[in-house]
């Protein structure tokens, strides 16, 4: 083994090109002891899980396998998915509207947006829901009219307004909308000043440089963060069950407080919460790729590689040739 | 009309304390070619960005076409041009960029006719139909479709002038057009440019290639500390300087 020639041509490789080094590599015993440690402790989680230890003990996976297409547990998880939607689409309208506020030379207006999102990033997310779903005992009625006490136009009683419904919507969309300004601000940050440069001496005006220039480049920015915001919306929205809106959390609890089976119907909705943010992954992939168009042949060459890298266990170095 | 198409009385910028253009006097004709050149940091590049008002000047005169950049005269007083009024004069004149700024997210096709559907309102197909011409023209009726990031810098920069080309300007600034290529596809794009003169485009070009300043240009400008320093036929300026400062920079470039 030690005595390769590396100088002499196998037969099989062309003339005049030298053979591949052929190295002894070096002996990693601390990777082989960690590799075993991981798999003792695996074996023994599957092997917990696994056996059940009795009629009621346990992960029970007969009740999971039993509320797992209950009619409502997927109900709840329909009204995760429409929550979330809703919630991420506020967010994302407001977030882009916030982060254009945030970098215009009006300093009010930047002001405004600043401190819209010093408030809504500084509350906990959970105090902001109880708010929302407690609004009407601090607006009785809103009024849309003739600012103040002049005569209103539309009268509403805050209650039916804004439901639980509406409240959970409107808390996490808010919220949301405060995180994804600095998304967006830093992804228009991010594109060259030269877009702009050029854009205006086409006789470009503000509006059309942001839509047509400088966010169709931002998206590239914008979108991996937004993905992540889409998950942890997903699992947010978990926090709506605190004012009883029956979303997936809600609606196994609804289930577990009758019967008790607390920890197949936990399992169960992380299931569901399991395929749901999987999903999300898959479409985060695609979506990203869509957007990279027109953007370095290198960086999807790398893209692919690392997906290639993934499935074969192993990091890939460079991009392929 | 006649008159000159750029005129520049007096022309000063700060950038805070930093003074850039400490009063630039200058005169481009119809038709001319005029060339800048001078060290970096001399003012040449912030006096063409003055002109279509992606700067604004601090103090003195600046027009384009016997009209103000910037602001309207009313009876002796200055009063700012509406962001739309600025828009709209901005559409008239061309820009080429060192880094040539093409949109990467948009093919060779949708750069060039982005501008005249969105600004001019120019009906789409007829649009493309200018572009394609307009690419054809520099030479790259092979690459309508194809995205920045799979050109080389000379076919980048083709494409830039094109699409300045699209929205029909009177005057074309070039802010060092060739600077940010290799060597080898330089001429390419002083080709376009060379054509481009002898098809009576107005034109201001901050370059350092001496030879095209001396073939193309009608005057050549040696600016340096914000201030012009000499300014005659390329063929004096260039050749045979009358001022110290220009024949040492020329020395050193050439």
């Amino acid at each position: 083994m030690a005595s390769a020639d590396v100088t002499k041509p196998r037969a099989d490789k062309p003339p005049g090109r030298p053979e591949d080094i052929k190295a002894v590599p070096v002996r990693r015993p601390w990777r082989w002891v960690a590799a075993a440690i991981i798999l003792i402790i695996a074996a023994s989680l599957i092997r917990s899980a696994i056996v059940d230890t009795g009629p009621n003990k346990g992960f029970q996976w007969t009740w999971v396998g039993h509320f797992l297409f209950d009619s409502r547990v997927l109900h709840g998880v329909v009204v995760t998915i429409r929550l979330t939607v809703l919630s991420m689409a506020i967010g994302i309208v407001l977030g882009v509207l916030l982060a254009v506020m945030r970098l215009s030379p009006n300093r009010l207006v930047s002001g405004a947006s600043w401190i819209y999102i010093w408030f809504f990033r500084g509350t906990p997310l959970l105090v902001q829901i109880l708010f929302w779903n407690n609004i009407g005992a601090l607006y009785k009625t809103i009024v849309l009219g003739v600012p103040f006490g002049g005569p209103g136009l539309i009268h509403a009683n805050a209650n039916t307004l804004i439901p639980t419904s509406v409240a959970v919507v409107l808390a996490l969309g808010l919220n949301e909308g405060a995180y994804m300004a600095e998304i967006v601000r830093a992804g228009i940050i991010s594109v060259d000043e030269g877009q702009t440069e050029a854009a205006q001496s086409l006789g470009m005006s503000r509006l059309q440089i942001m839509r047509l220039v400088v966010l169709p480049q931002a998206i590239r920015v914008i979108l991996p963060p937004t993905g992540n915001e889409m998950i942890s919306m997903l699992k947010n929205s978990s926090l709506a069950s605190v004012v009883a809106y029956t979303e997936a959390l809600y609606s196994v609890q609804l289930i577990y407080s009758v019967n008790y089976k607390t920890i197949p119907l936990l399992i169960v909705v992380s299931i569901w919460y399991l395929v749901m943010t999987s999903v999300l992954y898959v479409g985060q992939y695609f979506i990203e790729r869509r957007f990279g168009r027109g953007f370095s042949r290198a960086e999807q060459a790398t893209m692919r590689a690392r997906w290639l890298g993934l499935s074969r266990g192993g990091g890939v170095e460079g991009p392929p040739p | 009309m006649t008159g000159p198409m750029v005129k520049a009385e007096g022309v000063h910028k700060r950038f805070g304390a930093n003074e850039v253009l400490k009063g630039i006097d200058l005169e481009v004709g119809r038709g001319e070619v005029m060339c800048m050149l001078g060290p970096s940091g001399s003012g040449k590049s912030t006096f063409l960005r003055c002109i279509n008002h992606l700067e604004k000047i601090n103090s003195g005169r600046l027009s384009v076409d016997g009209e103000l950049v910037g602001y309207r005269d009313a009876g002796g007083k200055l009063h700012e041009l509406r962001d739309r009024e600025v828009t709209t004069k901005r559409a008239q004149i061309g820009m080429v960029f060192q880094q040539f700024n093409l949109f990467p997210h948009m093919t060779a096709m949708e750069n060039v006719s982005l501008a005249p559907v969105r600004v001019q309102k120019v009906a789409r197909e007829e649009a493309r139909k200018r572009a394609k011409t307009l690419l054809e023209r520099v030479g790259l009726s092979d690459k309508l479709d194809a995205y920045p990031v799979a050109l080389s810098g000379g076919q980048q920069q083709r494409v830039a002038i094109a699409r300045a080309l699209a929205m029909q300007p009177k005057l074309m600034l070039f802010d060092e057009p060739t600077s940010a290529l290799d060597p080898e596809l330089v001429g390419e794009v002083l080709d376009v440019m060379r054509q481009l003169a002898q098809d009576g485009m107005t034109m201001i070009v901050v370059t350092h290639e001496m030879g095209f300043a001396r073939e193309v240009g009608d005057t050549a400008v040696f600016m340096d500390g914000g201030v012009v320093v000499e300014s005659g036929p390329p063929g004096q300026v260039l050749v045979n300087p009358r001022e110290e400062r220009t024949r040492t920079f020329l020395s050193k470039v050439l």
